[in-house]
């Protein structure tokens, strides 16, 4: 059984902020992720809004990391060369929301965010499609959007080029203690450790449960959305949001950092922490509200429909030492602003565990990880002379995002290897532009299948489904 | 820097057309295709029913693809594989990526797209459910089974009418697996009446019309599906939802002209055809650029698209050469039941036009009527008009005194 000191569980955006801090310490650290990726679950599904922390309740965790993550996500996916654009956020409401928005601002100031109530015509200036009913808008100009996946595939990268280990589809089935060390059972065998951290997202209560920590009661909220074909991102300059109101930050029209557009999240509650169903009145809840705050819907673009799941535990973060187990950290509960809030949770974190663990920073460590190769944001010049040294870079095998086969090699290959469709997607978006895999999805199967050394039935979507399933001729 | 006089981007049945008709107009062509081999999608279509119109016989798609090949190589055109068009510059340069030859920039005097179209998706459709392994567009799964070897499942259900999906639903039978369904939501198939005859109702396969998936299940790989009618809005009646287990479900939902090349550029787009607006020689708003093939509108038969390539190559040539005469051009619209004609302009002058035309719903007995002004230059019944067939009739240029009107008298 191989021994670590610390053994991170769930490789979010959290977990693998975590074991990112970790990896800089001379340490042995291990993160434990039950899908075969990381960012699989809530972190692949869900804004990617960096936010500025105007609308936390002063005096709770998610004000407290929210605001001093935001610097820190700015600057971090600078390092990691993961797409971001600080466009600022606006809050807008009609001739009735100014009150609304004097609250808003009122925590701001408790809060230390910088914010400005702007009226409809310099709300234009910033948004020219915003709807005719908006009078006006909270601006919140350290807002913007980050690609939430490749944020957290950037930390777990970082993480094993820093000497982390990271496990997947190792769900944790078992905790039990031995000898001041903790067991962790998986699918992929035993690993002990001296210290836990919990970053199970959705799972985070159960892990709580198996270890005879806290005991949490956990509700979920599912959120739809719709993505716009890239066209529409010339329509929309900065993050809109309406009045939050006690289910959330409401329904947003935002770019993303990969250039395209959402319209969502719906708010609907479940007990289920697997339904990421989208439901018909939930698609249609959108259709309805967009229109509220943004006069150009176009939802005759949509390139795709996804849901996420919030993870609610009471009404804020859970983040610190159990009390009921000795070396067991939690930082758990994490729904939004969690995303924004991930760096400092892990500088919090990294600072409880070193009570226990004492360790020494490494002499050397990564903390700005190679640029990616995408052919899209090179010049001439660069194109001619990277396919000069690589001809697969001159090889489109995605269409639509002007992928090319070596992107998708440098995918598979990274730190931490894509081995499915799914994952090369998160990291290079073959497949994620508007024929959504529909001519690029059999070539992307065939790179994986030549680059793993795999039959290409053996070729997985994500999740353990494959694609190819049956040789023709095959079928009794 | 290459200079061709006409650069055709995309070596599919319209692109090889379009290249063979400019190079026997005297133009210097280059094919510049994005697959490792010419023919686009022909080369997975391994079924029968090609040909009938353009070669008087009945072929597969790779033999229909392969005389067109054939003819390429015999007359030397210049073919780029592997080389992806990126952009089209103001001077008609065009900048294309190839693993072999890098950025590629050839100025063209003409330029011919024919990139042909993509299959519109679940995320498109805003298919409500889960997001699982499984689902695939037909044309996916019509390359993983005829060019891969592979069976994307036992049990099939299919979204949409359209003639990938016909076909793909024989094609699936013909290799052990179960179609148990094929729902559409108009109350008419989008595809051929040939190849619902033939790919559905010789095999038993039930076709569900006015009907629509209203919840996908299974998580990591799709287990089944809800499925209703829809009302005369077509928003599906959820008191009779029902249920069907499935290991894969193939969507022929609809085809979109690949414009991306174009798109914003400023040459003018029809809203209906999702394809550049042209004159009768398949140009577009953008002088010396022409257009052809799916990348236009989308057809039923590549025999079609081959006869509207080779008019556009032969005018690209012409153009090239300065030998391209365009005159006053008068307008085409469609209305009263015709859903869009194409072209969209008619030059003024002599000689023969051929019009297409496509209807909005299924017609019996209706007169198809085409005016110029104050003239009425055809008045022809058509026993069934379809949605899913293409029509056409001839008019002569000099008859045309005025802008000109296709309509449906019911």
């Amino acid at each position: 059984m191989e021994k670590f000191d610390v053994t991170v569980i769930g490789g979010g955006i959290v977990g693998t902020a975590v074991l990112d801090r970790l990896s800089r310490y001379q340490l042995k650290a291990l993160l434990l992720e039950k899908c075969d990726d990381v960012a699989s679950f809530t972190t692949r599904a869900n804004s990617g809004i960096v936010h500025a922390g105007y609308d936390c309740e002063p005096g709770t965790l998610k004000a407290k990391y929210n605001v001093l993550g935001n610097p820190l996500i700015w600057k971090e996916a600078e390092e990691l060369d993961v797409p971001h654009l600080k466009c600022g956020s606006i809050v807008v409401v009609g001739e009735d929301g100014l009150d609304g928005l004097k609250e808003l601002e009122r925590k701001a100031k408790a809060n230390g965010v910088e914010v400005q109530i702007l009226d409809r015509e310099e709300t234009l200036k910033l948004e020219p499609n915003v709807a005719d009913r908006i009078a006006y808008s909270l601006y919140a100009p350290t807002a913007g959007i980050v690609s939430p996946y490749q944020m957290a595939i950037g930390y777990a990268d970082r993480a094993v080029s820093n000497g982390a280990k990271i496990v997947l589809e190792a769900p944790v089935t078992e905790i039990r203690s031995k000898g001041g060390e903790y067991i962790l059972s998986t699918p992929k065998g035993e690993f002990s450790t001296r210290l836990v951290i919990n970053c199970a997202g959705a799972h985070g209560a159960d892990i709580n449960d198996l270890a005879g920590a806290e005991h949490f009661e956990t509700t979920y909220r599912r959120g739809d959305y719709f993505v716009l074909d890239s066209t529409e991102r010339k329509n929309v300059n900065t993050v809109i949001f309406p009045l939050p109101t006690a289910a959330g930050k409401g329904i947003l029209v935002a770019p993303t950092a990969d250039g395209n557009v959402i319209y969502g999240p719906t708010a609907i509650d479940t007990n289920d922490s697997e339904d990421v169903a989208s439901s018909l009145d939930s698609l249609d809840v959108l259709r309805a509200s967009v229109p509220l705050t943004y006069k150009r819907p176009a939802f005759n673009k949509c390139i795709r429909v996804y849901s996420g799941l919030r993870t609610l535990i009471g009404h804020d973060f859970v983040i610190g030492k159990s009390k009921l187990r000795e070396n067991f950290i939690m930082a758990i509960g994490i729904c939004s602003p969690g995303l924004t809030s991930a760096p400092a949770i892990a500088d919090e974190v990294l600072s409880m565990a070193q009570e226990t663990l004492h360790a020494e920073k490494k002499a050397e460590y990564v903390t700005v990880m190679p640029r990616h190769k995408r052919i899209k944001e090179l010049s001439e010049e660069e194109i001619e002379k990277l396919i000069a040294e690589d001809s697969r870079y001159g090889r489109i095998v995605c269409r639509c995002e002007k992928v090319t086969e070596g992107e998708i090699v440098d995918a598979i290959h990274s730190p931490l290897p894509a081995t499915t469709v799914d994952a090369v997607k998160r990291r290079c978006r073959a497949g994620m532009g508007r024929c959504q895999g529909g001519f690029c999805g059999t070539r992307v199967m065939q790179i994986l299948s030549r680059e793993l050394n795999i039959p290409l039935s053996e070729v997985k979507k994500g999740l353990g489904a494959n694609i190819a399933r049956y040789r023709v001729k095959e079928v009794e | 820097m290459l200079e061709y006089d006409v650069v055709v981007i995309g070596g599919g049945p319209a692109g090889m057309a379009a290249a063979i008709a400019a190079y026997d107009s005297g133009a210097k062509t280059l094919i510049l295709e994005r697959d490792v081999r010419l023919g686009g999608i022909l080369n997975q279509c391994i079924h029968q029913g090609f040909g009938l119109h353009y070669f008087k016989e009945e072929m597969t798609g790779p033999e229909y693809a392969d005389r067109f090949r054939k003819e390429v190589e015999k007359r030397g055109i210049d073919v780029m594989l592997e080389a992806m068009a990126l952009s089209i510059g103001e001077d008609r340069t065009v900048t294309a990526l190839s693993p072999e030859h890098g950025l590629v920039k050839a100025k063209a005097g003409a330029i011919v797209l024919a990139m042909g179209c993509r299959e519109r998706t679940a995320g498109a459709i805003a298919l409500p459910g889960m997001r699982p392994a499984g689902i695939y567009t037909a044309g996916m799964a019509q390359k993983l089974c005829n060019i891969d070897g592979y069976l994307v499942g036992k049990e099939v259900v299919i979204l949409g009418s359209g003639d990938i999906g016909l076909i793909m639903a024989r094609r699936m039978t013909t290799e052990g697996a179960k179609v148990k369904l094929v729902l559409e939501l108009m109350p008419y198939s989008s595809g051929l009446k040939r190849n619902i005859v033939q790919c559905l109702d010789d095999y038993g396969i039930p076709i569900k019309y006015s009907h629509t998936i209203t919840r996908i299940v299974g998580n990591p790989r799709i287990e089944g599906l809800y499925y209703a009618p829809v009302g005369a809005d077509r928003k599906p009646i959820l008191e009779k939802e029902q249920y069907v287990s499935c290991d894969a479900l193939l969507l022929s939902v609809g085809l979109i002209p690949e414009n991306d090349l174009i798109n914003g550029s400023g040459v003018e787009m029809s809203p209906v055809t999702n394809g550049a607006a042209v004159d009768e020689n398949r140009m577009t708003s953008l002088e010396g650029v022409f257009s052809c093939g799916n990348v236009l509108h989308v057809h039923d038969l590549v025999d079609n698209v081959s006869e509207e390539a080779g008019i556009a190559g032969s005018a690209a040539a012409r153009y090239a050469k300065g030998e391209l005469k365009c005159g006053e051009c008068v307008n085409v619209t469609a209305k009263d039941g015709v859903r869009y004609a194409l072209p969209q302009r008619v030059n003024r002058g002599e000689g023969k036009v051929r019009l297409f035309f496509r209807v909005d719903n299924v017609y019996k007995g209706a007169r198809l009527v085409v005016e110029s002004g104050e003239k009425t230059l055809v008045g022809r019944k058509f026993q069934v008009l379809a949605p899913g067939e293409m029509g056409s009739v001839d008019i002569e240029k000099s008859d045309i005194c005025g802008d000109i009107v296709v309509r449906l008298e019911k």
